[in-house]
């Protein structure tokens, strides 16, 4: 039993190496001044009001991606999971097939759709629809993270759908339920699992992005990972890049737990 | 009938929504002009000049090398540390879980800049930083991916074929091993992916003067991108998706991927 245990050393060691030991820097970095002394000055930067508009903004949008992808995926796992034939598989196939285009040229593929004289406007005005200022705006930021992100949301509640027993909804047929009522009572507790790890997946990183804001956003809007990214490329200040990274990381592991705690009850509603 | 007509047609649009882009890529790769507006006949030049390219060829030479390499390093590293997770207390075990957590939920901008600060203090930065990023990427998905079904594994049957003389090791390849295999490759599938499609923890550590695809594209974003580029991208889309069919006619199940 015991010599078992020994073959998670090597990932141990890899753990400590390049997990904690990295964090450990960020948070000595982002708790130090340049000339070495202890301070708090990298954290309460984020008081600045470019730093906090900027973290306020990708709040916002990540929220927002997080909503869109949450409305299109849901009904679009639900339809899924009650195909189970032959074809499954390769439906499945199908919506995680472009993840594997690299995101920056799927992207720059939405910037030449969305553009003032792009091909969306182009279909509006073949319709004598106006003309929609959409590229370099926050909208443009946000359906570009719904449309990359899409996919992550989709697959986990997917799986969960997929795993709900199928005898439970017959039982409940059977039992008179309506559809509506095994939706409401089965359904949808058992697919919360699904729901709650595809927020995550579809949170973290559009809180976070910056390469979707830089090229859909034109510079313009400043997302909390635009300002982390030029305090390294562009000021070489770590300090101040640091010390932003800890409040995103906090922010981030905040909605971890709120997210975690709404698990729980929900959890508990199952019971139920 | 109408409800499902109405399915169908949503799962289509969806698919549509997703597919625009690449179709307007695959178009671009085609187009005579640079310029992304303008349709100016049909052309292979771009695909031609991809070959030329050494700068192109060594990015995905580059981004091959370190995809691979680092998925296979995830999956042993992984693979042992899920099982010697699975006999561990419930404490230890809770406390691995935990800090494998931590790259996955982490900020790829956090994940990354920790690293780059790692090496760039104390080491220097080029291709293991680069290659140390993407395997500790991939490490927790391959965990996520092998636990599962390793607690499915019926312990019994090992200590059977311990008890009938064969050795551990002997035992684990014959019996465990055909048990996991599943969970192993789409750990593999999901650290590869991951690492093919990242592109912010590579801008991080990677080293000066080197590219993958990833990086190379988003320096071209600026002064415009070469529709070689393009070309690339439609020919990998093929070539995955010819890797797809193959493998879904070779086993339609095990292909299915599961993240989360």
């Amino acid at each position: 039993m015991n010599k078992r245990k020994l073959l998670a050393g090597p990932y141990l060691i890899w753990a400590i190496g390049f997990i904690i030991l990295p964090l450990l820097m960020i948070i000595y970095y982002g708790l130090t001044s340049p000339d070495g002394g202890f301070t708090l000055e990298n954290l309460s930067a984020i008081g600045d009001s470019i730093h906090y508009k900027a973290l306020g903004q990708s709040l916002l949008i990540a929220f927002g991606s997080t909503c869109i992808s949450l409305l299109i995926a849901y009904p679009l796992a639900y339809i899924l999971s009650k195909n189970q034939g032959s074809k499954k598989d390769i439906i499945i196939m199908l919506f995680i097939l472009p993840m594997w285009i690299n995101f920056l040229l799927r992207v720059l593929a939405l910037q030449m759709i969305l553009a003032n004289t792009g091909i969306l406007n182009g279909i509006l005005n073949f319709f004598g629809l106006p003309s929609q200022h959409l590229l370099y705006t926050r909208t443009a930021i946000l359906i570009g993270m719904t449309y990359d992100y899409l996919p992550f949301m989709i697959l986990p509640i997917y799986n969960a759908m997929c795993k709900i027993d199928r005898d439970l909804i017959h039982a409940a047929a059977d039992l008179g339920a309506g559809s509506k009522l095994i939706f409401r009572k089965i359904i949808l507790p058992l697919s919360m699992p699904g729901v709650i790890s595809g927020i995550i997946m579809v949170f973290v990183p559009s809180i976070s992005e910056f390469a979707i804001a830089d090229i859909l956003g034109g510079s313009k809007i400043l997302l909390i990972g635009n300002v982390i990214e030029q305090e390294f490329s562009l000021t070489n200040n770590w300090h101040l890049g640091s010390g932003l990274s800890i409040v995103l990381m906090v922010f981030i592991f905040i909605s971890m737990a709120v997210m975690n705690k709404n698990d729980a009850e929900g959890e508990g509603q199952m019971i139920w | 009938m109408v409800k499902r007509w109405i399915e169908k047609c949503y799962v289509g649009l969806v698919l549509f929504l997703l597919y625009a882009p690449i179709a307007i890529l695959i178009v671009c790769s085609f187009n005579a002009s640079k310029s992304r507006r303008v349709w100016d006949g049909f052309t292979f030049q771009w695909y031609i000049e991809l070959f030329q390219d050494e700068a192109v060829i060594g990015a995905v030479r580059t981004s091959l090398m370190l995809t691979t390499v680092a998925a296979i390093v995830a999956v042993l590293l992984g693979t042992l540390a899920s099982i010697g997770i699975t006999v561990m207390g419930q404490k230890t075990k809770q406390v691995f879980m935990t800090v494998t957590n931590v790259p996955m939920l982490n900020a790829d901008v956090v994940t990354g800049i920790a690293i780059m600060l790692l090496f760039g203090r104390f080491w220097n930065l080029g291709y293991f930083s680069m290659l140390a990023a993407h395997i500790t990427l991939g490490v927790p998905y391959v965990i996520l991916n092998v636990m599962p079904k390793l607690q499915q594994t019926n312990v019994s049957t090992y200590e059977a074929a311990l008890d009938l003389g064969a050795s551990p090791v002997y035992a684990f390849f014959k019996i465990v091993l055909p048990d996991i295999m599943p969970g192993i490759f789409s750990g593999f599938l999901l650290a590869f992916t991951i690492s093919l499609d990242d592109f912010v923890i590579t801008y991080f550590t990677k080293g000066a003067g080197m590219n993958t695809i990833s990086t190379m594209i988003y320096q071209q974003v600026r002064r415009g991108i070469n529709p070689k580029m393009y070309a690339l991208s439609t020919i990998l889309f093929l070539l995955i998706l010819i890797v797809l069919w193959i493998a879904n006619r070779i086993s339609a199940r095990q292909v299915q991927g599961t993240r989360g």
